[in-house]
């Protein structure tokens, strides 16, 4: 990943790595444990309370990390510990080489430190004739293969035991088998070796209490009690984010660390250390210890209010743990040395915009990551924050500027996808008979070979906005009076998605109304980093719908729903503008929780005995919307025998654009969730949103199989007693 | 949270994390304790963890260091002390409380009082200012670590006064201990003592 020059051969590494069963495979049966082990080792805690209370914690230490460093190395000086600060990288480095120097240390011994691995220190430390041995075996592993670690917390899991059992015969000069326990052993012997020879201990800090000057480290190997106990000096390297007031700080994000991290109620080991311990081997019978805080741009993060939540990291990784996109193609293209979505935006602040401009762009935007992290930080759209300053720094390319452009100007876009349905004439439409949807007969060029693994569907012969006011419902004295957001995708390629929904509502005392001003939600500008032009289409649809008016604002395409709600995000508040998004998505609801929540529908307005149906939860919806229970609740009061799949949640790899951007990528974590659907046995497959009708629907068509997939709103009209 | 309660939790929670829990009325019978595992440690073979594996010869060296059974107990009273080393030289082990350097290649059993537990994780609470005291529990197969029910609190912040006071000592090392040191590094298969012991026991205590 170090070295890559443009987007192709990044897109070239990421096909490399999908080719790579192991590691696939190895990371695919983590990603399924994960969640339990997760869930089972929060049981009975109020994991979002906690995980709020840690948000607010590391905010406040973050505002005061200056004074906390003062504080720190006032109480650490005290104790007699040497307190440096380094500016960036090299800095740290250096001086960590001139204590070796100072010293006499000849061989060094390390405990696993991300902040280490950030500053590349062993390179430098082995460049000024240093012996350096990584004593957590992982670590160990990937550092005899001259590799940075695939994962943060699990550094060499793309690995197997014949790679390790052939490695370790390299070291030892004798032949290993593969078998773990003894791989494991072996492994024992030779590094307690290293610990005996051993000058100096290296080692991370998850906390800098400083009330104390205490730093506190989690591990399960026990090295870092070896490494802080064997050799006579102990040096510290620790980021300036890990500061944090007391103990009671610390305490509080360790209830929350191993969990999160491996689902381990607490690691083996956890070591609070203050001064220079008892050292039977070290003149004088004391250690000499060091900390070394390396700032390397967290000072002027701390400073900026749009990121400054990323420095609450605890460094769980479980970001990774989550990411379907990280499950497909592995640490070493998710990240430059951090990696998951975590690395993703500290590969950009930490390593620079060169390393961090092709990473950026593999994000799916499944908020998985956002959903799981212990701190509460907003990674994916700070991932695509950091899209856009990389693109207002080097230029906007010439596609996102052009489409922003067209955007902004809703008749013009429009027009064109209008036009589109005569575009596509030269390749045909095909009516996919199982699946109820027209497919375009032959992809253009542009799309044939890599989008292959799905059928595209064609643009509709009537947008929804031409249909509307042929169908739009009479009601007296209404119950409820809603506007509907249509979404371009229902819009112009899903029209009778639209309609069914208004069907649906037809007799329930709702008055429907479809303002023709709206235009697309403004998420696919996001995701492209265009915020000018997401802002514009923002401010046409606050006004175009009027909250005022309305009861409710429905929308049936979650993606664009979850998009709605963050307006107010988009505006900051404030002025006439900003109050108005307020409003406006205050009223936005998704149809699941307004059939079932509101309406309150139940089974008696639908026909009963109907086929099995299985769902699928959009990430927009579940996580985005955080809407779990009513679409099965009103699927199943819908008639339909509802049979739960495995991995519901989990995205099925659409992610707008990013499935134009990545297809192979997004056809193989489709290809987990086709199998995981036909597994179910349901004869209808359904979601609330249609850019996953599209993704699934078509994917099922180009496997030829039987299982019809549907939208919420037209399976439910298709039951509704008349 | 009652005290049964809290020993229930505890003893849940460690053996969750295959650490072995035994509840005794006091040091004397967790000495004879001690004495009966080392007896019957591995029928009696001195060979340590990997000394049986193929190593480089520098590794091989460390093995050959180790000529008899060692149990090791650095923080215990006087009195706890001689009544464990009588009994370990009754048995023909050899019973230390310090320089444990001189055994890196590793001890049987090492053998320490805690200060504390906590029930929610299933962790022992180690003042581990002496060297002694970290090498005991880390270079051991087996550490076998005592400690009162009294002594048990529910979770982390039922602990934190102990622990402030025992981090506020300078200098000071502290550990939170919760079963054998593990990795889960090759294919994410667990393995039981990579570096620290292969087997944890937590004697509870009625009294000490």
């Amino acid at each position: 990943m170090q070295n890559v020059k443009n987007l192709g051969e990044y897109k070239e590494h990421v096909r490399e790595a999908l080719d790579n069963e192991f590691q696939r495979q190895a990371i695919d049966r983590f990603a399924q444990a994960y969640p339990v082990g997760r869930a089972k080792a929060f049981e009975g805690m109020d994991v979002e309370g906690l995980i709020a209370e840690i948000a607010a914690a590391k905010d406040d230490s973050i505002r005061r990390m200056g004074e906390l460093y003062e504080q720190f190395k006032r109480e650490a000086e005290k104790a007699g510990i040497h307190v440096h600060l380094a500016k960036n990288a090299g800095e740290a480095n250096e001086i960590i080489a001139s204590i070796a120097k100072k010293t006499g240390s000849k061989k060094i011994v390390k405990s696993k430190s991300m902040t280490a691995e950030e500053t590349l220190l062993n390179h430098h430390l082995e460049g000024e004739g240093l012996e350096v041995t990584e004593t957590d075996l992982g670590e160990w592993i990937i550092q005899m293969r001259h590799e940075g670690p695939s994962h943060m917390v699990m550094p060499a899991i793309h690995l197997s035991r014949d790679q390790v059992a052939g490695l370790f015969s390299q070291v030892t000069g004798k032949d290993q088998s593969n078998e773990i326990e003894k791989l494991v052993k072996v492994a024992r012997r030779e590094l307690r070796q290293r610990f005996v020879e051993a000058d100096m201990g290296i080692s991370g800090a998850n906390f800098a209490i400083a009330e104390t000057a205490t730093i506190g480290l989690v591990t399960n190997e026990g090295n870092a009690r070896l490494c802080t106990t064997l050799p006579r000096v102990h040096v510290a390297l620790c980021g300036l984010d890990k500061l944090t007031p007391t103990l009671h700080d610390a305490l509080r994000v360790l209830r929350a660390l191993p969990r999160n991290a491996t689902g381990q109620t607490l690691t083996s080991y956890t070591t609070w250390i203050h001064g220079p311990n008892e050292d039977n081997a070290a003149p004088g019978g004391k250690k000499e210890m060091h900390i070394v805080f390396l700032d390397n741009g967290r000072t002027a993060l701390a400073e900026d209010p749009e990121f400054r939540q990323v420095l609450r990291c605890i460094r769980c990784g479980a970001c990774a743990n989550v990411c379907p996109v990280y499950r497909m193609v592995g640490g070493h293209e998710y990240g430059h040395i951090y990696i998951g979505a975590i690395g993703l935006i500290l590969t950009y602040f930490f390593h620079g915009r060169d390393k961090a401009k092709h990473l950026v762009l593999n994000c799916i935007n499944c908020q998985a990551c956002k959903a799981v992290c212990a701190a509460g930080i907003d990674l994916p759209s700070l991932i695509k924050r950091v899209y856009a300053r990389i693109l207002d720094e080097t230029g906007h390319d010439i596609d996102s500027t052009l489409l922003s452009m067209v955007m902004r100007n809703r008749k013009l876009f429009h027009g064109l996808l209008r036009s589109a349905r005569f575009a596509q004439k030269p390749f045909g439409v095909k009516k996919g008979e199982k699946q109820k949807g027209n497919f375009i007969r032959h992809l253009p060029m542009m799309f044939a070979k890599q989008h292959a693994f799905r059928e595209l569907p064609a643009v509709a012969d009537k947008p929804f906005r031409d249909i509307f006011p042929k169908i739009q419902p009479k009601v007296e004295n209404p119950r409820y009076t809603v506007a509907i957001f249509g979404g371009c995708a229902q819009d112009f390629l899903y029209p009778e998605q639209l309609e069914a929904m208004v069907h649906t509502f037809a007799d329930r005392g709702v008055a429907v109304d479809f303002p023709l001003q709206q235009t697309c939600c403004g998420l696919p500008l996001m995701m492209m980093g265009e915020r000018k032009a997401e802002k514009e289409v923002a401010e046409q649809n606050i006004h175009a719908i009027d909250p005022a008016k309305y009861d409710y604002i429905i929308c049936s395409c979650p993606s664009c729903a979850s998009h709605l709600k963050q307006y107010p995000e988009i505006f900051g508040g404030g002025d006439s503008d900003g109050l108005l998004a307020d409003r406006f998505a205050d009223k936005v609801i998704d149809i699941s929780s307004f059939l079932n929540d509101v309406l309150e529908m139940s089974a008696d307005d639908f026909e009963q005995g109907g086929p099995k149906a299985t769902y699928h939860a959009p990430c927009h919806l579940c996580r985005g919307l955080n809407v779990h229970d009513a679409p099965r609740e009103i699927l199943a009061k819908g008639g339909y025998e509802y049979v739960p799949c495995k991995e519901e949640e989990v995205c099925c790899g659409f992610g707008g654009s990013y499935s134009v951007k990545f297809p192979e990528i997004s056809q193989q974590i489709l290809t987990n969730k086709l199998d995981n659907i036909e597994a179910t046995g349901a004869e209808v497959l359904v979601t609330d949103c249609p850019g996953c009708v599209m993704q699934i629907r078509g994917g099922l068509a180009k496997r030829g199989s039987d299982v019809v997939v549907r939208h919420m709103s037209e399976v439910l009209a298709e039951r509704r007693k008349k | 949270m009652s005290n049964t309660e809290r020993i229930e939790l505890f003893t849940a929670k460690a053996e969750a994390v295959s650490a072995v829990v035994k509840r005794l009325p006091s040091m004397k019978e967790a000495t004879d304790y001690v004495v009966d595992l080392c007896g019957a440690k591995e029928a009696c073979q001195l060979l340590i963890s990997g000394c049986g594996e193929p190593l480089s010869q520098k590794a091989e060296d460390l093995c050959e260091i180790k000529q008899d059974k060692v149990v090791a107990a650095p923080n215990l009273s006087q009195g706890h002390y001689d009544a464990l080393a009588k009994a370990c030289d009754k048995n023909g082990f050899v019973c230390k409380r310090d320089g444990l350097r001189e055994h890196l290649a590793g001890i049987d059993i090492g053998f320490t009082l805690c200060q504390g537990a906590i029930a929610e994780t299933g962790s022992v609470v180690l003042d581990s200012d002496s060297e002694e005291t970290r090498l005991a529990t880390m270079i051991s197969e087996i550490h076998v670590a005592a400690v009162t029910v009294d002594s048990i609190e529910q979770d982390f912040y039922g602990v934190e006064k102990k622990l402030a006071e025992l981090i506020a000592k300078t200098p000071s090392y502290t550990a939170f201990i919760t079963g054998a040191s593990r990795t889960a590094d090759i294919e994410r298969v667990l393995a039981l003592g990579v570096h620290g012991p292969l087997e944890l026991h937590v004697l509870l205590l009625d009294e000490v």
